[in-house]
Parts: C-alpha cells; sequence; structure tokens
C-alpha cells in the first residue's frame, strides 16, 4: 500500500476505529485520574483527507494550540500529536500545578515540562492498548511541545506524509472533560507503509 | 473589499490587484511570491518538500519548489508579467519542534527554503525580501495592489518584506 489509503475497506475503516476507541480510551482514563475529573471521548474519526485539509479537523490552520509530538518507533512507525487549544492547555497546567483556574496565562518552562509528561502518559497508555490488541510492540519518543499555529504544528508529521502520498489517514479522537474547560485531540498518523501491518496484526487484510 | 483568495497547503494561486493571496500557519512549509509591479500580477505558492525527484508522490507539482515554482512562473507570464521585471520573496521553514538528535525530516524547513532560492536563483529572479528560519509558525499573504508581503506570527508580531 502505498500512498492509496484512500482505497481503504469499510472493515478496515472499522478496525481502525476500534484500535482509536481501545487506544483513546486507556488515555482518556489516564487523564482523568491525574485530573481528578470525568473525562468525555468522542468516537474515535478515522479520517482519509488531502493533506491540505487536515488542519481543518482541529478548527483552521490559523488556530492557536499547544502541541505535543511524539515519533512512534517499532514494527509500524507513526507519529502521535496531541493538540489542545491555548486556553485549555492553560487550564490543564493551572490544574495540573495546583493553580486556580485562570492563573496561567503563558507557559514556562515547569508548565511545559508537565504537559509534555501529560503527552508521555497519554501516548504511552494509548500505545500500552494497542499492544494488547494487536501484539504489536510500539515506542514513543521523548515528547517535544510547541505553542503555535495548528497548520505549522501539523505540518510536521504532515510533511513527512507528503513525501509517500497526497492523503493522510488519522485516527482522531476528541476529548473533553465533562465541564468542558478542557478539550483536545489525540492524533494517531500511522506512517503509510505502517497502515498493513496494523491491519494484518488485527486480522483485518 | 479587495478580495481575499486563500492557498492551500501544497497550493498556488496567482491573480492581480486588488486581490491578496494569503496562506495561513506555515511551520516548516515556505511561502514563495512571485510579482511584477509594473502589471501587478503576481502569485504565492505553499510548498512543503523541496525536491519531487526525491519523492514516491509527485502528481502535485505544488507540493515541492523544484516544480512549484517554474508552474507558477508559467501561470503569472500568461497573466501578463514580464519575467524580467519579477521579484520573489520568500518566509517560513521553521523547525517548529527541537529535538536534540533533528532527523533530516525535522530540518526540512531549512532545505525547503535553501531549495526555494536555488530554485529561484536559476530562473533568474531575485528575491527581495525573506524571513526563513526560526521555531514559529506564520501566516503570510501578498496584497497584489502594493507587493507588500505580510508575516503575521504568534509571538514576534507582524512584519512586511
Amino acid at each position: 500500500m502505498s500512498d492509496d489509503v484512500a482505497s481503504l475497506s469499510a472493515n478496515q475503516m472499522d478496525a481502525l476505529r476500534e484500535i482509536g476507541n481501545v487506544g483513546a480510551g486507556n488515555s482518556a482514563t489516564a487523564l482523568s485520574q491525574i485530573i481528578s475529573k470525568r473525562i468525555d471521548m468522542n468516537v474515535p474519526r478515522v479520517s482519509i483527507v488531502p493533506l491540505g485539509d487536515v488542519p481543518d479537523l482541529v478548527g483552521g490552520p490559523d488556530v492557536m494550540v499547544v502541541g505535543v509530538f511524539l515519533r512512534v518507533y517499532g514494527k509500524a512507525p507513526s507519529n502521535i500529536l496531541f493538540l489542545l487549544p491555548r486556553e485549555s492547555a492553560f487550564y490543564l497546567v493551572d490544574m495540573l500545578m495546583g493553580k486556580k483556574h485562570g492563573d496561567t496565562q503563558k507557559l514556562d518552562f515547569m508548565d511545559e515540562s508537565a504537559l509534555m509528561e501529560i503527552g508521555n502518559i497519554l501516548s504511552g497508555a494509548y500505545l500500552n492498548a494497542l499492544f494488547n490488541f494487536t501484539n504489536i510492540s510500539l515506542l514513543p519518543s521523548i515528547p517535544a511541545l510547541a505553542m503555535d499555529m495548528a497548520g505549522a504544528i501539523l505540518s510536521v508529521v504532515l510533511i513527512q506524509l507528503g513525501q509517500m502520498g497526497d492523503h493522510a489517514l488519522v485516527i482522531e479522537t476528541e476529548f473533553k472533560t465533562d465541564d468542558e474547560g478542557i478539550k483536545g485531540h489525540f492524533f494517531l498518523v500511522p506512517d503509510p507503509g505502517s497502515l498493513e501491518t496494523i491491519l494484518s496484526a488485527v486480522g483485518v487484510e | 473589499m479587495p478580495e481575499l483568495v486563500k492557498v492551500g497547503m501544497a497550493d498556488a494561486k496567482v491573480g492581480t490587484a486588488p486581490a491578496t493571496l494569503i496562506s495561513y500557519g506555515l511551520g516548516s512549509c515556505i511561502g514563495i511570491s512571485l510579482y511584477d509591479p509594473q502589471t501587478k500580477v503576481g502569485g504565492l505558492l505553499h510548498i512543503m518538500l523541496p525536491d519531487s525527484t526525491q519523492s514516491r508522490a509527485n502528481e502535485n507539482r505544488a507540493k515541492f519548489a523544484d516544480t512549484g515554482i517554474p508552474d507558477m512562473l508559467n501561470e503569472v507570464l500568461k497573466l501578463g508579467a514580464s519575467k524580467s521585471r519579477l521579484v520573489a520573496k520568500i518566509a517560513g521553514g521553521a523547525q517548529m519542534f527541537a529535538f536534540a538528535n533533528a532527523t533530516d525530516i525535522m530540518r526540512v524547513g531549512q532545505r525547503n527554503a535553501q531549495a526555494a532560492k536555488e530554485v529561484l536563483g536559476g530562473l533568474g529572479i531575485p528575491i527581495i525580501g525573506e524571513d526563513t528560519g526560526g521555531s514559529y509558525g506564520r501566516t503570510v499573504s501578498i496584497d497584489l495592489s502594493t507587493g507588500v508581503y505580510k508575516v503575521k506570527t504568534i509571538d514576534k508580531g507582524e512584519k512586511e518584506i
């Protein structure tokens, strides 16, 4: 399978959605335990979209977001991107650092470190669940963080895909706390060559 | 209200005054403009990668510096620009995430900027404005009435090149 993620069958899409479901479910549980709040999660979207349309999934290329990026190594190399609107990231920092809601107005070194650690924990939870489901062992890199325009942050992942094709397959889950104070998007973007490995591991060729 | 034309990722648009061409949220990508100040014809190209010959998917020529720039040149010439008057400006090419062991793909911004300069140099089009590098995103636009190329950022303000 080269570019043509566009040719996935309904069964294959379902299998990927289920992977998103177990992975993100585990991540949501981890996040919920850390901040002691209920986390709601939508049914994962498995989308095959032209590269340029990916930023629209989070509200457009010029929306301000905080992104935590991890490269995933192993038999199915992938990228993970955890994106939060800026206000959500600030609120999450308030909770993690024991501050009042609204105290955080910019990110200092400790705040960034805390958010990267959240990215780490969520990714670990996601990949663990993926392992239980597929038996594919995957290891995340150390996280990196940027606060900027969504298009600029997503371009890091999109450029890698751009070498192989013109479409991106993204498994995307939206999280939110039940008061809607924190919203975030968790993206798993398998490298084009990784799809076959993942699909055959769950028995959907 | 002058027309605002959006240029997506791996996309190019050409036009004439009073239109403004704009591309949002560039990271490692580059926004390359061509402009003929006399006829007020210009174009904006948003490339993602330096070189189409290094890629397995090169049908979309606007994705690459080496194919996108000559294509945009042809389009602005068709609209009445003169090659001898054309000037170029470029912005973008950031490295959004700093990794200690940055791989080639992480440094793609730098390679994009280099490729854009080489291709423009090869075509004999002078680059009269540049804002590349750094670790932040940019929204870029060119006003075809004036040739002013604006670069907007989140933390570094807005500038004209």
